[in-house]
């Protein structure tokens, strides 16, 4: 890239983030509203109506709630041949009745949620103002997506159910989450999820309680899981995500409950390392005579659009015209689903957060205006100069 | 039905709001405009730096970028330690020390006084007081207080009340019938001025009002400022001056018992010198100034004192300086 032009783009980038702080107190409402409004997996009512609401307020166009409960909005383009998605996961990991009240100081936001993803969400919401105040008119249609049921069990239903019925063809899509600013996710790992429950069917005598309570049995699955043989390359992991068994000190439990992801980039790995699984299982099965079942609830295939792709290429040179360090992280969200029907995708950071998860979430305000300059900058690529069939 | 019950009963039903009656705030803003008033927000404070920023977030968003419906937000602090004045400004609210408006007047510590001092600051017609410790802020405190001014004239003072309680944990509740209007205001209202039991929170925080009216009402600067509010505009406009509104739950930090007994000593002043000074009763000994509580360590029973005045401060239309920056010096 000549010099006069890398320099005229990173006046650009500059120019886009420091207009769009005139629009800090709509973006910020809107995530205390995003965050405020429970959401968890497959209840997302109430911030899909938060999104319906401010598209129509937006005027953009078919703006709806589908079968599978996501919202959509769509801007036209002015040439209209192309198609641009961006969308965000409204659901929450949050149940309803936790606190989702958001504090806001001078330089952050705090509360359940506020990273993942109510930030994702509010950016969303916002967009057609920032595109409005940035004088943008993109030559490409834009659809706007708040899709549902992304966590656990949800297993991606709403973009996969948006994606195999959507009469538009997309031909490039952005994903957007709250944290990290610099988060450059481009493939996605092959990936299992599964639930292991045991149940040793009646209240076992206390004084066998090691070897005959669910706890007992779960704690050899886990321990024989966790000697399954896992290569460095392709890389793979085991991740044990929650175990839950028993309600106080002295009564053994009857029942327990293990949940776990494989991660793998080879799709061969994540099926060998979950009949593994299988086996130990089984093996339990036979061996305490308890009765235990695997689950696989949600299954990935690995997918990527590669390093040189001109869609990441443009994204690390805007982080690093925002002086922002990229830090490459596969993922197992949207993206997969997008990745698997061939559209060149990438998945977004807006801000830096702490306390992912935590009741404590937080994000940063200052920088969200870095990852907002990052997200038109690369919308404009999608429409203007990429062609998204140029994999090299 | 005697015609104290029917009275009450018809402003009920002509004067009692719900916020969501006034959803559209598009029509709101060009009802506004075409009246030619123009709006003020005062947040009064003293160490809010938890909840200001949402609050201004959320105010200066939906009701000022969004919709033009509010034309200024004020914060206006007696004197906090903590960063509310700085978090305030960076999200754009105009923010002020009780203390240096109207210096000559000195400055008494109490949110009374933050209220009144707002009168002369503040340019707008109406003014909309909105406390500064609701958790689940939203446009509704403004919209649902200001409407009824904006479309009926002959409305003058609008209160919020919030009648859906709901379940929350967390040391966090909703107001619903606050406990010292239940068993202080309301038998006092009962007792001296039964129309007002019409209110159904009258000393709820929240409330808007024309400047004509609130610059010739006397301000208690301490507790007692919302009851005597209401004391002196019935007295002077009636009950069909008055409005109120329903906006939902608000959700704020709960007050232990020994606090809502100083705010009722308060208030009980405040009431027993309205009384006196209407001629409603006579020959009132001199009140003492000093609450007494207990607290009790072992069998060791030691007594608390705060003494609390309810100091008051005059209308503000008597304030000379008041009066020239109105082009009526």
């Amino acid at each position: 890239m000549g010099e006069a032009k890398k320099e005229t783009e990173v006046e650009q980038v500059s120019e886009y983030r420091q207009e769009l702080i005139e629009l800090r107190e709509i973006l910020l409402a809107n995530v205390v509203m995003a965050a405020e409004i429970p959401s968890p997996t497959f209840h997302e009512e109430g911030v899909v109506k938060f999104l319906f609401n401010r598209f129509n307020e937006a005027g953009l166009n078919n703006v709806s709630i589908d079968e599978a409960g996501n919202a959509t909005g769509f801007i036209p383009g002015t040439v209209g041949e192309r198609n641009i998605l961006v969308a965000a996961h409204v659901d929450k990991i949050w149940e309803k009745k936790e606190d989702h009240t958001i504090s806001v100081s001078a330089d952050s936001m705090q509360g359940r949620g506020v990273a993942d993803n109510s930030l994702g969400v509010a950016v969303l919401a916002t967009l057609p103002i920032i595109l409005e105040k940035l004088d943008i008119e993109l030559e490409s249609n834009l659809i706007l997506l708040g899709n549902t049921c992304s966590f656990g069990r949800g297993d991606l239903a709403g973009m996969r159910f948006f994606l195999e019925n959507t009469k538009v063809g997309i031909d490039s899509a952005l994903c957007l989450e709250g944290t990290q600013l610099g988060r450059l996710s481009y493939s996605s790992m092959g990936m299992a999820r599964g639930e292991i429950e045991v149940s040793v069917g009646e209240e076992p005598d206390v004084l066998q309680m090691d070897r005959s309570s669910a706890i007992g049995s779960l704690n050899k699955i886990i321990n024989s899981i966790l000697a399954i043989e896992r290569p460095e390359k392709p890389r793979t992991a085991i991740l044990l995500g929650s175990v839950e068994a028993g309600s106080g000190y002295n009564v053994p439990p009857t029942t327990g409950r293990l949940r776990f992801e494989i991660r793998s980039e080879s799709a061969d790995v994540v099926a060998r390392v979950q009949g593994e699984i299988q086996d130990i299982v089984e093996e339990c099965r036979a061996m305490d005579q308890c009765e235990a079942s695997l689950a696989i609830l949600a299954q990935r295939s690995p997918g990527d659009i590669g390093f040189d792709h001109p869609l990441v290429r443009k994204a690390r040179e805007t982080l690093s015209e925002l002086g922002i360090k990229t830090k490459i992280a596969p993922s197992v969200s949207e993206l997969s689903a997008l990745l698997d029907k061939k559209i060149p995708a990438l998945t977004l950071g807006l801000t830096k957060g702490d306390n992912r998860h935590a009741k404590n979430e937080s994000i940063l305000i200052e920088p969200v205006f870095d990852g907002l300059a990052q997200l038109v900058s690369l919308l404009k690529f999608m429409d203007s100069s990429f062609d998204p069939t140029d994999e090299k | 039905m005697s015609s104290t019950t029917k009275i009450i009963s018809d402003w009920l039903s002509t004067n009692t709001y719900h916020h969501s009656d006034f959803w559209d705030v598009e029509k709101l803003v060009e009802a506004k405009e075409k009246s030619g008033q123009s709006i003020s927000l005062c947040i009064p404070t003293l160490n809010e730096e938890k909840t200001i920023g949402k609050e201004i977030i959320i105010f200066k968003s939906e009701l000022m970028d969004r919709y033009p419906l509010v034309d200024e937000i004020a914060v206006i602090d007696s004197g906090s330690k903590d960063k509310t004045l700085e978090v305030a400004a960076s999200y754009g609210a105009d923010t002020y020390l009780s203390a240096d408006i109207l210096p000559e007047e000195g400055f008494k510590p109490g949110k009374g006084e933050n209220l009144w001092k707002a009168i002369h600051q503040l340019k707008g017609d109406i003014i909309c007081y909105v406390d500064a410790d609701i958790t689940n802020i939203h446009a509704r405190f403004v919209t649902g207080l200001v409407a009824p001014l904006i479309y009926r004239p002959e409305v003058h003072y609008v209160k919020a009340f919030y009648d859906r309680p709901l379940a929350f944990s967390e040391g966090v509740r909703p107001s619903g019938g606050g406990r010292v209007t239940e068993i202080l205001v309301r038998p006092l209202f009962s007792l001296f001025f039964p129309e007002l039991t019409a209110m159904v929170q009258p000393l709820s925080g929240e409330y808007a009002v024309r400047r004509e009216v609130l610059e010739e009402i006397p301000f208690p600067i301490g507790y007692g400022v919302e009851t005597s509010h209401l004391i002196d505009v019935y007295q002077k406009w009636g009950l069909s001056a008055f409005a109120q509104t329903d906006l939902d739950s608000r959700v704020h930090r709960n007050q232990a018992t020994t606090d809502l007994g100083k705010m009722a000593f308060g208030i009980l002043q405040s009431f027993l010198n309205r009384l006196e000074s209407l001629g409603m009763v006579t020959d009132l000994p001199q009140m003492e100034t000093i609450f007494r509580q207990f607290q009790v360590e072992g069998k060791t029973y030691e007594q608390v004192l705060k003494e609390i005045v309810e100091e008051e401060r005059p209308p503000m239309n008597t304030i000379p300086a008041y009066l020239k920056s109105r082009g009526r010096g």
